[in-house]
């Protein structure tokens, strides 16, 4: 049944050439993404975008018009993306930018907007170095940060006798980003740790069973993981299978968000002290309005990670144009400085300083639960006090 | 007179069998000599080790008295040696002249010029080689759609872009008709008359050997066996023998002669 | 203890070893007899495990699970029949290597067709009954699903052999991987010998799909993630050869466990630095036959003579120039980037087919001198301060140097051979930039790379763009009607007569391949400067066989196939690009092209204006 609506859908996307679509007078938005390399993150995204959209624009839309999302694959590849963000730009009439997963295609969409004065809201890329190291007056980015997420799992860590720390982390920018902030904050909270091993599978070619022997040789107490999708998979098959968890607390980033449990299903990992998105057991306020809103729109799925940037990506743009009361770059500009938005995580802020969003994150514990991974005795922690200090960030962001 | 190649002690190996053994000749300047044999009696080896794409085991080479042995084909004929081969090997993608002219360039050291416009480069020089070996009409046709007595021919007209002083022609007939053959053959005898060029050529057709040749040696199974004019070869009894049942082919050339 | 840990890593890597060696081993026997490099093979193996996992769920117990693996095999072969039958036998004919573009297309379908039918979500693999523990050696933990996979394998080569030894079918295949004319003078129908080995090697692709699952899953992205691992081990193995991607897997599998504990972050150069070694020791892999100069080369009809343009040619050229100059007037500024782009991508094909076409070396690493001259002039903009028109022009320059430093390696092989090196190459040059942080960046690129100011304005870049690669095209076209062109093509049609007449082959090839280096840096260069940041990807695999894959689409044994390769992929991308199920489209067209112009884009537009008179037919050919 399935494979037939989306025989149809294929066919209904063929026959209609082009996914601009001409109605009158819109707000344009160009969203640029990996719609299909990476489909598995991309699609729950795309859905967040679409149940916000229509929530925006049956209250009205901004500015008294329709606020309009221009959807754009990119295939993966930053080269490409930069060349739709200028056809988005020049040609579709997109007020500002927004979009990817990969940070690879985030940093190039950045570095091309700084150059070319457009304004870029980086939705989900992982690499903090977009708003710092590599940051420019027009890049803004929503996700919470990388740096962030780790610091909290350092201090849940820190909080355990724990002293020898096996990592393992996929051998690109963001898992090395992602594992020197841990050990930063871990050595600085908790000076006597050692770090025995670090693991450095190449992305999404895991030899899991060998991750998990060189691990067990190291003998640590507690494992820090950064692995994500098939990779997170296969390690934690492996990883269960030959014991390597026996014993041992493990920290994992991301781990607990629903791309990444919902496929490991009564497989997923127990006890794990993780970073994600429990949807399923928030009960009240805006972030159930959320997940009902979502099942409501698309029956049968249930929301992600994705979901809910997506969700926040349009509710931020919206704010943005409603307090700049125009669509103007600079009148944008300005309105980005300290924009509050309320989203189903509560209000985030859009801060001046390092052009960072204030989203949060959900740490918890892993469990199962009828067959499915879940976290529990989770909270929602605000990422102010994890930060670097304000003159850290200015440090590193590059003069203007 | 010095000769223009001499060939002392030449051995070839492959694994344990002997494929050329103890082989010494000379060739004169202006000599048209042939090196016959049966299948497989070690004509190609040897003339592979002449021209330098098979090392010899043992022996040497000289080439107007320099020492030539184990060097690449390309030094030895830049030393005036020009070869034909067996099987054509021609520059499919390129016109008849063009052939001709690709010599020409190697020959005046253009190879790594990048400005000039090769198909006009040597044209001229190229032509009259054509002419020499009556191709001229066919200077400007591709290569590929040539019949393959032209292709010897053409061939042959490349081997003398260098003004060699000696040519090694590999069965210069083989595969063509018999009036064909004739034709080259006579070509080749004006040439070496002409130009004053040694040829030294390999071949299984007797007519052609014994009809045009200066001086022909025997090999068998890697060893000289008989050398001289067509009439002493003709007598030897080692001959004889080593062409088993030759004797039709004996007959034939009676017949001719 | 240690001995423990040695032993359980071995096993480990013996048990890697079983799912490598079912996708090598199809690859190198489709390979080995139809002479096609079947970039879709990682495709088939996805389908394997995607086939498999839904037979899993649905088939209960020890059989199922069985059941289902075998079922997965005989499914993705006979998906593989489908594809030999409607693909690429309409494409036997066409010049060597031209096949590939074809299975390029079906990689796009199939990724496409996978996504509409299995969703976008991860599959995981569903554990094999009674195999779900582990059985303890020397004190260590060791899978039983890995030794039942250690069994297997054996089990599996063993039936290959006595396929191939023992049977009819198995001579006849060995007769056609030595001799493909000898089998069809044997009188038997080569079709459906192909046909056959399709069928054999797609499901040795699928059973190494469903295999593995135990130990991992399905998702959309396995196909091009093994695909590289797979050529790494075929061609260690040697090309055609069984026991060698046995061998090879077995070395690739157990190297990597080791490398996992001891050289952690240098997993993916590991292997590529295997493969070059290997290569430079045993030019053939480890069991593979030495190819014969010209063996394969030259399908078809030969390449016809070449003449520059004529008075039509040039003003059709310069007609073109000045439309193109003319466009920042008419078009938008979109257009002016997205021409950009086409440009660089011409010019980057153009030095690919200067050394493909022309030189008769077929390369399948060219991305890592476009990628190598695109990280030169970043590298030196990023660290040493260079002002950018100098580090444009040290671009070109040190990608030419590279070339000269791996096309030395390379050119003394050719053929297949010459071209799995040159892969080996550029991976390990991928790998290299994708795993040197520090220095490249990694994954994370180098960003704010932007030109100087007096072109940073996009109409001023625009032109200068134009300008680099019509000078470098035409300076290529130029070198091609030269005498080193020319000694070039005497190299690639007769190595033998060019050797006999003074041509030092391998010195000319080299040149020549540096020289395609450079104007691939140069292309890398004005990529670079056009997009302000550069990533691995640039350099990777993909990267090299996009531009193989338009040279031939445009056609090879033209002058200009590349150049109206590139224009016509990239402008049909940029189009379909916008659809919901553009792969599939896209796929779709580069078959339906394949098929109905084997001779490429250009050759066959020219055959057919000679066919419908529209054209004269060229002097030389009458």
């Amino acid at each position: 049944m399935k494979s037939m609506k989306t025989w149809t859908a294929a066919a209904v996307a063929l026959l209609s050439m082009s996914t601009a679509t001409f109605a009158a007078d819109t707000i344009k938005i160009g969203e640029i993404n990996h719609y299909k390399r990476m489909a598995a993150f991309a699609e729950p995204y795309k859905k967040g975008i679409e149940l916000a959209l229509k929530e925006v624009n049956d209250a009205g839309g901004v500015l008294g018009k329709p606020l309009e999302f221009i959807f754009r694959d990119d295939d993966g590849k930053p080269g490409d993306a930069v060349k739709i963000a200028e056809e988005l730009m020049t040609r579709e009439g997109a007020v500002m930018l927004t979009g990817t997963i990969l940070s690879n295609v985030g940093l190039a969409i950045s570095s091309y907007a700084g150059e070319k004065g457009y304004i870029y809201l980086a939705s989900e890329p992982l690499a903090d170095d977009l708003v710092w190291k590599s940051g420019n007056p027009y890049t803004f980015r929503l996700r919470t940060s990388t740096y962030v997420q780790a610091a909290m799992l350092a201090e849940e860590a820190a909080k355990t006798d724990a002293v020898r720390y096996a990592t393992i982390a996929p051998n690109y920018a963001y898992g090395t980003a992602a594992v020197e902030a841990f050990k930063e904050n871990l050595k600085r909270l908790k000076p006597e740790v050692e770090f025995v091993t670090e693991q450095w599978p190449a992305l999404f070619k895991i030899d899991a069973g060998a991750e998990v022997q060189a691990i067990e040789r190291a003998k640590p107490d507690a494992i820090y993981n950064v692995t994500f999708g098939t990779d997170l998979q296969k390690f934690v098959r492996e990883g269960t299978t030959r014991g390597v968890f026996e014993g041992r607390k493990v920290y994992g980033l991301l781990t607990g968000e629903p791309e990444y449990m919902d496929p490991l299903g009564e497989e997923s990992p127990e006890g794990w002290v993780v970073t994600g998105y429990p949807w399923y057991a928030i009960t009240d306020g805006p972030g159930k309005t959320f997940v009902d809103a979502y099942m409501a729109a698309f029956p049968g799925e249930t929301p992600k990670i994705g979901s809910l940037v997506g969700y926040m990506t349009v509710e931020s743009i919206a704010a943005l144009i409603k307090k700049a009361g125009s669509t103007e770059t600079p009148a944008l500009l300005e309105a980005f400085k300290d924009l509050k938005v309320a989203t189903p995580m509560g209000e985030i802020t859009y801060r001046a300083l390092d052009h960072q969003s204030t989203m949060g994150a959900y740490i918890g514990v892993t469990a199962v639960e009828n067959g499915k991974g879940v976290m529990r005795d989770w909270s929602y922690k605000d990422p102010a006090p994890y930060m670097p200090s304000d003159e850290a960030i200015a440090a590193m962001r590059p003069a203007k | 007179m010095t000769a223009v190649l001499k060939v002392t002690d030449l051995v070839r190996h492959f694994g344990g069998i002997k494929a050329v053994n103890n082989v010494s000749f000379e060739v004169a300047p202006g000599e048209l000599r042939a090196l016959i044999g049966p299948n497989g009696a070690g004509k190609s080896t040897c003339f592979n080790m002449l021209m330098g794409q098979l090392k010899p085991t043992a022996g040497k080479v000289f080439l107007n008295g320099e020492d030539i042995t184990g060097r690449p084909p390309r030094e030895i004929w830049r030393l005036g040696v020009g070869r034909t081969f067996q099987i054509t090997g021609t520059y499919q993608s390129m016109t008849v002249a063009e052939n001709v002219q690709m010599a020409l360039i190697s020959h005046n050291r253009k190879l790594f010029s990048v400005l000039p416009r090769a198909h006009r480069l040597y044209r001229e020089e190229a032509l009259d080689l054509l002419e020499t070996v009556g191709m001229v009409d066919q200077a400007d046709r591709a290569c590929a759609i040539l019949a393959y007595g032209d292709l010897k021919r053409l061939e042959l007209a490349i081997a003398l872009a260098n003004s060699p002083r000696l040519l090694l022609m590999d069965e210069p007939t083989a595969g063509m008709a018999p009036r064909e053959r004739i034709n080259l053959m006579q070509l080749t005898s004006d040439i070496v008359r002409d130009r004053g060029v040694s040829v030294l050529f390999t071949e299984h057709d007797m007519d052609v050997v014994f009809a045009h040749s200066h001086h022909i040696m025997v090999l068998n199974r890697g060893e000289l066996i008989a050398e001289g004019s067509a009439a002493e070869v003709r007598a030897d009894a080692r001959v004889q023998e080593v062409y088993l049942g030759g004797g039709t082919l004996f007959a034939a050339e009676d017949a001719h002669a | 203890m240690a001995m423990g840990l040695f032993v359980a890593q071995l096993l480990t890597g013996l048990a890697n070893a079983a799912a490598l060696f079912l996708v090598a081993s199809g690859l190198s026997l489709i390979f080995g007899v139809t002479r096609i490099v079947n970039f879709a093979h990682g495709s088939l193996y996805m389908i394997g495990a995607y086939v498999g996992v839904t037979l899993m769920n649905v088939l209960p117990g020890h059989f199922g699970f069985w059941g289902s693996i075998v079922l997965a095999g005989l499914i993705t072969g006979l998906i593989g029949v489908v594809i030999e039958m409607c693909v690429l036998r309409p494409v036997y004919k066409a010049p060597e290597l031209f096949q590939l573009v074809a299975t390029f297309g079906v990689i796009l379908v199939i990724q496409d067709l996978a996504l509409m039918i299995w969703g976008a979500e991860d599959k995981l693999g569903p554990r094999a009954p009674g195999l779900k523990s582990v059985v303890r050696i020397l004190g260590e933990p060791v899978p039983q699903y890995d030794l039942a996979l250690i069994a297997i394998t054996p089990f599996i080569l063993f039936a290959l052999w006595w396929l191939i030894t023992k049977t009819r079918v198995g001579i006849l295949v060995r007769a056609a991987t030595q001799d493909r004319e000898m089998v069809g003078a044997l009188g038997v129908n080569q079709a459906w010998l192909f046909t056959g080995v399709f069928f054999l090697g797609s499901a040795l692709a699928g059973l190494g799909g469903a295999i593995q699952l135990p130990k991992g899953g399905a998702d959309l992205l396995m196909d091009l993630n093994i695909i590289s691992a797979v050529f790494v081990v075929v061609v260690i193995g040697g090309m055609g050869s069984i026991t060698g991607a046995f061998l090879a897997s077995v070395l690739i599998s157990v190297l990597n466990v080791f490398g996992v504990t001891y050289l952690p972050q240098s997993t993916l150069v590991l292997m590529y630095v295997v493969m070059a070694v290997v290569l430079l020791v045993r030019p053939y892999g480890l069991f593979g036959r030495e190819e014969k100069a010209g063996e394969h080369g030259q399908v078809g009809e030969p390449d016809r003579p070449i003449r520059p343009f004529g008075k039509m040619g040039m003003a059709l050229t310069s007609l073109l120039l000045l439309g193109l100059a003319l466009v920042p007037f008419l078009g938008s500024s979109f257009a002016q980037v997205l021409i950009v782009d086409i440009l660089i991508f011409c010019l980057f094909a153009a030095s690919l087919q200067f050394i493909l076409s022309t030189g008769g070396l077929v390369s399948f690493g060219h991305a890592l001198f476009y990628g190598g001259g695109a990280y030169a002039a970043a590298l030196l903009m990023s660290y040493a301060d260079t002002p950018m028109e100098v580090a444009f022009i040290l671009a070109p320059i040190s990608a030419g140097l590279l070339a000269l430093v791996v096309g030395w390696f390379c050119i003394r092989l050719s053929g297949v051979y010459f071209a799995m090196l040159t892969l080996a190459f550029s991976q390990l040059g991928w790998s290299l930039v994708f795993q040197w942080n520090e220095v490249t960046g990694g994954d994370d690129g180098l960003v704010n790379i932007w030109p100087s100011a007096w072109l940073s304005d996009t109409t001023t870049y625009y032109y200068f763009a134009l300008v680099f690669v019509t000078a470098g095209i035409l300076f290529l076209r130029h070198v091609i009607h030269a005498p080193f062109g020319y000694a070039l093509r005497a190299a690639r049609d007769s190595a033998r007569q060019a050797e006999a007449t003074g041509i030092d082959v391998r010195k000319v090839q080299w040149m020549s391949f540096a020289l395609a280096g450079a104007i691939a840096g140069l292309a890398g260069a004005l990529f670079v400067f056009s997009k302000g940041s550069i990533f691995p990807n640039e350099l990777q695999i993909s990267k090299s066989f996009d531009a193989l894959i338009v040279v031939f689409l445009g056609g090879v044994k033209t002058l200009s196939g590349g150049i109206v390769g590139a224009t016509f992929l990239e402008g049909a991308k940029d189009w379909l690009i916008r659809l919901e199920y553009w792969r599939l489209v896209l796929g779709l067209v580069i078959i339906f092209v394949v098929i109905i112009a084997p001779d490429g884009i250009v050759g066959t537009l020219r055959r057919l204006g000679e066919r419908l008179g529209l054209r004269r037919q060229e002097e030389f050919m009458r």
